[in-house]
């Protein structure tokens, strides 16, 4: 009893640690006015997001956040950054208009609507996979078997819409001729 | 007696607010490259909650879904930075205000 208390207590703590470490530094993410801050501060929230993957029993989801989000599209975002000259961005002043107050305000109204819908929590019928049956066979076992069996189409239109991106990413960043037009 | 463990409701509490947090930096942001991180920021805070449905119903499906996410926002993310890039060669700016080529 005591043992199980200790590790679910672990747990919470845990939890309540990495749920306030990510929403704190998304809200720096978004009110940073150097675009290399707002970066490695986006970083950080795909970290704690990962370490809830972990928490919610998924390491396989953890695993590929912290390889595909942190590591290859936030090195592109921070590259490009580096690329591009930003330096006048940083001497504007942050505007607040109207539009944006009203934007903001309708967000919110919507976090409260989110709020609501989610206050039950998960609620819906039971599929097969209990935590001790995937534990069992293997995360990684049970997601590959599935994507190849009842996903299959699925995961050759991500193969195709993959492969769309690489020749439209090479095709845009083309330097183009411009004596030509 | 014995301690509750986290409830669901906890983990899509978390996904509303990162989501919010994502929407708001897309409609106050004017630089192009932070709305751009602000968009991956909501489509992760979506992913949290797939997830946590998946281990709270217990099914795979959650997993998966949440696996083609992140190949969509890969491959967003070389085409979206790609373009952001000839952009600024063309454009000298990626404020998303002074851009209105295809406004009409």
């Amino acid at each position: 009893m005591f043992a199980q208390n200790i590790s679910i207590a672990f747990e919470w703590l845990v939890f309540l640690g990495t749920a306030f470490v990510a929403i704190f530094a998304s809200i720096l993410m978004v009110t940073r006015k150097n675009p290399i801050h707002s970066a490695l501060f986006l970083i950080l929230t795909f970290l704690c997001t990962a370490v809830l993957f972990f928490l919610l029993q998924s390491p396989f989801i953890a695993i590929v956040q912290v390889l595909v989000y942190a590591g290859a599209i936030m090195m592109l975002i921070i590259f490009v950054i580096m690329l591009l000259d930003l330096e006048e961005e940083l001497l504007i002043p942050l505007k607040i208009s109207f539009s944006k107050t009203v934007g903001v305000f309708i967000v919110l109204l919507m976090m409260l609507g989110l709020f609501f819908a989610v206050w039950g929590g998960a609620r819906g019928p039971s599929a097969g996979y209990t935590p001790e049956k995937v534990s069992h066979l293997g995360s990684v076992r049970v997601v590959g078997k599935l994507l190849f069996t009842d996903y299959l189409l699925p995961f050759e239109i991500i193969s195709v819409l993959l492969i769309a991106a690489i020749v439209g990413a090479i095709v845009l960043a083309k330097q183009r001729p411009f004596e030509k037009e | 007696m014995t301690l509750p463990a986290i409830p669901s409701g906890a983990y899509l509490i978390v996904g509303a607010i990162l989501f919010a947090i994502g929407a708001i930096g897309v409609l106050t942001r004017r630089n192009a490259i932070v709305v751009f991180m602000s968009v991956e920021l909501m489509l992760n805070s979506v992913n949290i909650s797939l997830i946590t449905f998946s281990r709270f119903l217990n099914s795979i499906d959650g997993v998966l879904f949440v696996f083609f996410v992140m190949a969509v926002a890969a491959a967003e993310a070389a085409v979206g930075l790609a373009i952001f890039v000839q952009l600024y060669r063309t454009q000298k700016t990626i404020h998303v205000d002074e851009v209105r080529l295809m406004k009409w």
